[in-house]
């Protein structure tokens, strides 16, 4: 570090502090862009559209337990519950989920049916990079209900 | 690459009739992302299991459609509402076509 330039008064240090590690973590983004290619949220999006068209979503309703920092983007352990009686009349018809940082969008879709008695499922996914997963959950009405949450994932699985 | 080993699966021996049971299943397989490169170079292709079903007395009551995200040796657990003695088929299907099925009896009473 040369003295010169604007040397930062005691107030400004962390100002700068910032600033280097902004400058850090583009050099490392850039380094990273070329050699792999994530979805985003708008391919995220896409693939909703294409399952489910142009349909209002609601909040709540679905239940995502996912770690909030993952060590091992390999294994990371993902629980869903959705709030339904699961009688013929009233049911979750399915269950999709999503990650938007992944090579692909897609993690798993899960069909359930009234003999599922509740419609909960638990398995270990893949993640690329800290990122959002989505579940969106379709009942037997046709109405859609959605969650998000966001993993800190330190070691990232799905490596090229 | 055919399913070579064989799956495990946990469900309870017995259960009153109502009660809703979790099933446990686990089997090996690598599920190939299609996204890795060998040591040459070259791409690695894509070889998952991408169904797997579950059915109680020959009437299947759920399926996960599994994408090259989920883990290596796929865990998946999920629920069943008991109503009658029976048994339960679970089948795994991967990308070249190849099953795997294990059974599991459940008595209610």
């Amino acid at each position: 570090m040369t003295p010169k330039g604007n040397a930062p008064a005691w107030g400004f240090a962390p100002t700068r502090r910032q600033a280097l590690q902004v400058a850090a973590l583009s050099a490392f983004a850039a380094v990273l862009a070329p050699r792999l290619s994530f979805a985003t949220e708008a391919q995220v999006a896409d693939e909703l559209k294409k399952l489910f068209g142009s349909k209002p979503m609601g909040e709540g309703k679905v239940k995502l337990d996912l770690p909030e920092i993952a060590e091992n983007g390999l294994v990371v352990p993902i629980n869903l519950d959705v709030d339904s009686p699961m009688t013929d009349a009233d049911y979750v018809k399915s269950v999709h989920v999503f990650a938007d940082g992944n090579p692909l969008p897609q993690v798993v879709s899960y069909h359930f049916t009234p003999a599922s008695g509740r419609a909960a499922a638990s398995a270990r996914m893949r993640l690329a990079q800290t990122q959002n997963v989505i579940a969106v959950a379709e009942m037997s009405n046709g109405t859609l209900y959605t969650t998000k949450a966001q993993v800190k994932v330190t070691i990232g699985g799905c490596g090229g | 690459m055919a399913i070579k080993s064989a799956p495990r699966v946990r469900v309870p021996a017995q259960a009153k009739a109502g009660d809703i049971i979790e099933i446990k299943t686990l089997i090996s397989h690598e599920m190939e992302s299609g996204q890795r490169k060998d040591s040459a170079g070259k791409p690695v292709p894509r070889d998952i299991i991408n169904t797997f079903t579950a059915a109680f007395n020959g009437k299947q009551f759920f399926q996960a459609d599994w994408f090259p995200a989920v883990s290596a040796n796929p865990y998946q657990s999920f629920f069943f509402k008991a109503s009658e003695s029976g048994e339960f088929t679970f089948t795994w299907k991967d990308d070249a076509g190849a099953e795997q099925k294990a059974t599991a009896k459940l008595t209610v009473g």
